[in-house]
């Protein structure tokens, strides 16, 4: 039996364990419209990828310990000194500077609402969202950018107040462990493994 | 507040002149089992040299460098694809280079095959687009195009491009078309006139007979967007030759092409709509600040710029690019246009962005019927018809090729060639395709000067690339 890659990082050096990759065959693909004769071949290939989130990990791990991380330039020779960003930036886009990280799980909840969303019906392959997906974009107080998200519950509208939730019970570590509700949602009523 | 300083603004200049003699496309379709790209691409750059009346082998004489647009090795799955289309022209020794920009990478391939004429480096160069999107089925294919998306922020939310669009969409139909129906209507119009004019070309993958009610009744892929509101996944070629004066015309001198003007210009901005910050609307000729001060109370809500609901990108190639050619008013000195119209929403962003409209008022391009090859209240011309080739909707989005197939559409009427282009029966007939009994001629009449917009991602990257009579340029 085959085992999913798994990574780890010591001495600053990857060391991996279980299969990067599986096997399966090539199969010819022939016209059945001019006698089944050759026209090509399947080329399968299930790989996995090794990825560094780098300056970013902070926020993937904080997500899963129900924190919302955002950054922010506090360069005093920066015209931009002072912007906060969120999705997160390491460094800032004006001077280059490393950004500050700041916690804006409060402010998140105080203030964040939605500047535009969408209902998705249909997903690309290896999506594992329940559909209808309903994106949302949402806009906080005194952030200068919009960060994409999804509502787990409820139907979004423009200015809706939404409140985050987090996958602190079985994260993936991914964007997907950060997701909203709407403002007064209560506790028992949260998607398995999320939390307030 | 983002602001610009005037070393970015400087209007960027060409060393010498820079012309397009001829270009060429291969048949487009979702898939092509019995071809490899080569083949495409081989009858794409046959067609060009037909057009000079002149063999490959000539034309291939004149050529000194290539520039190759092919966005996605991973549908391809081959890297170094470039090396493979030259080889098999039979190009090799000359320099060539790949050129990887999103949609747009069929017009940053023209404009990399420009600036190497205008520098001089070379008299005569090809630029060949392609894209093999076939080799994997739509849902996977959905999932390849969402991968230019950033990967850890968006791409994980649904694996969809299609839904990182329509919040766009969403937040234009509720601040600029009121959330009417009669907008959602403009809207399916767009795809209607799209895949109407497809049917008039026989390298269109998606022509059809449709009706608005055909459009609003279409499945839902990411709300308000419509299976028929969105761009085709195809596989094809497009391919052109740019040329320095002397050059372009010994190349022309026994052929129909005429030497056409060439101007491109590009654009970019942030890859994450997440990451646009506020700023002040840079102003087009055919616009003052003041006609903006209070967008916001007209339409409220839109005052942040570009939001959601403008390309950036678009607005800076359109600036650099009219500055270029000279152009004031795209809706006066242009006679047609070929959009990016990935969706039917950004194909009404885009009017505004390139200033055929101003912001908020991109509908009524399409409301007044100046879109349209012939005005359909008035039966008059349409004032600047927009993608009478059917589009990225209607006639393909091969993506490396796209910008290409739009450039070869545009001077196909400035040639006055588009009928004998289009309307040959041996050409339907060798794409194993019906030409419609009601064939009707989009030609326009007497075209002078057009453009085509070369989009990428959610407007990560964007061209415009404008083609003029050289008896009929500005400046
Ligand atoms: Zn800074």
């Amino acid at each position: 039996m085959s085992m999913f890659g798994q990574a780890f990082v010591k001495e600053n050096k990857y060391k991996l364990k279980g299969d990067f990759h599986h096997l399966t065959p090539n199969t010819p693909i022939r016209n059945a419209d001019d006698g089944w004769k050759l026209l090509g071949i399947t080329n399968p290939r299930e790989m996995t990828y090794i990825h560094s989130y780098g300056g970013e990990a902070i926020f993937f791990e904080s997500l899963s310990q129900g924190k919302l991380l955002a950054t922010r330039c506090d360069n005093a020779g920066c015209d931009s000194k002072g912007t906060i960003y969120i999705p997160f930036r390491i460094h800032c886009p004006d001077c280059l500077g490393k950004n500050t990280v700041i916690d804006l799980t409060d402010e998140a909840k105080k203030s964040a609402k939605i500047h535009t969303f969408m209902v998705c019906e249909r997903s690309g392959a290896f999506n594992i969202l329940d559909k209808p997906i309903k994106f949302i974009n949402i806009e906080f107080d005194g952030v200068a950018t919009i960060l994409m998200s999804y509502l787990s519950l409820g139907e979004p509208k423009f200015a809706m107040r939404v409140v985050p939730i987090f996958k602190t019970s079985g994260p993936t570590f991914t964007i997907l462990d950060l997701s909203w509700v709407p403002e007064g949602t209560r506790k028992e009523d949260l998607p398995e493994g999320f939390s307030f | 507040m983002i602001t610009f300083s005037k070393q970015q603004l400087k209007i960027p200049q060409l060393q010498r002149p820079v012309y397009l003699v001829t270009a060429g496309q291969s048949k487009f379709d979702r898939a092509f089992p019995d071809k490899r790209t080569e083949e495409l691409c081989i009858d794409a750059f046959t067609m060009a040299s037909r057009l000079l009346d002149i063999s490959p082998a000539e034309l291939k004489r004149y050529i000194h460098s290539c520039y190759y647009g092919h966005f996605a090795d991973h549908f391809g799955d081959q890297l170094l694809g470039e090396s493979v289309i030259h080889d098999r022209l039979g190009l090799d020794p000359l320099g060539n280079v790949g050129v990887k920009t999103g949609g747009a990478t069929g017009g940053s391939t023209l404009w990399e095959g420009m600036k190497a004429v205008a520098s001089g480096y070379s008299d005569c160069v090809l630029v060949m687009g392609w894209e093999r999107m076939d080799e994997v089925p739509t849902d996977e294919g959905n999932f390849l195009i969402s991968c230019a998306a950033d990967k850890d922020w968006e791409s994980p939310l649904g694996h969809i491009y299609t839904g990182y669009y329509a919040v766009m969409a969403q937040r234009y139909w509720q601040i600029f078309g009121k959330s009417e129906d009669s907008f959602r209507r403009t809207l399916a119009e767009i795809s209607v006139k799209h895949h109407g004019y497809a049917r008039f070309n026989p390298y269109a993958q998606s022509p059809m007979k449709l009706t608005v009610d055909d459009v609003l009744n279409s499945p839902v892929v990411a709300y308000p967007l419509r299976a028929l509101d969105c761009c085709l996944m195809s596989v094809g070629a497009a391919c052109a030759i740019l040329c320095d004066e002397d050059t372009a015309t010994q190349l022309t001198k026994n052929s129909k092409n005429k030497p056409l003007r060439v101007y491109i210009a590009a654009g970019s901005h942030t890859l994450r709509p997440a990451d646009r910050l506020d700023m002040a609307i840079p102003l087009l000729p055919n616009e003052t600040a003041e006609q903006y001060k209070d967008l916001g109370e007209r339409f409220p809500g839109g005052d942040r710029y570009p939001g959601f609901t403008g390309f950036l990108a678009a607005r800076i190639a359109a600036y650099y690019g009219y500055g270029m050619a000279g152009i004031t008013d795209p809706s006066e000195d242009l006679d047609l246009v070929e959009l990016h119209d990935a969706f039917t929403i950004s194909d009404v962003q885009t009017y505004e962005d390139v200033g055929i409209r101003p912001y908020g008022y991109g509908r009524d391009y399409v409301e007044s019927g100046d879109c349209y090859h012939t005005n359909p209240h008035t039966g008059q011309p349409g004032k600047l018809p927009s993608n009478l080739s059917g589009g990225l909707i209607g006639c393909m989005h091969s993506v490396g090729a796209t910008g290409i197939m739009q450039t070869f559409e545009v001077a196909s009427h400035i040639w006055n060639r588009w009928d004998e282009l289009h309307g040959d029966e041996k050409v339907w007939q060798q794409f194993n395709r019906e030409k419609p009994s009601d064939w009707t001629s989009l030609q326009v009449q007497g075209a002078r000067r057009g453009m085509a917009i070369s989009h990428a991602g959610v407007g990560s990257h964007v061209t415009s690339t404008i083609l003029m009579d050289p008896d009929h340029l500005i400046k």
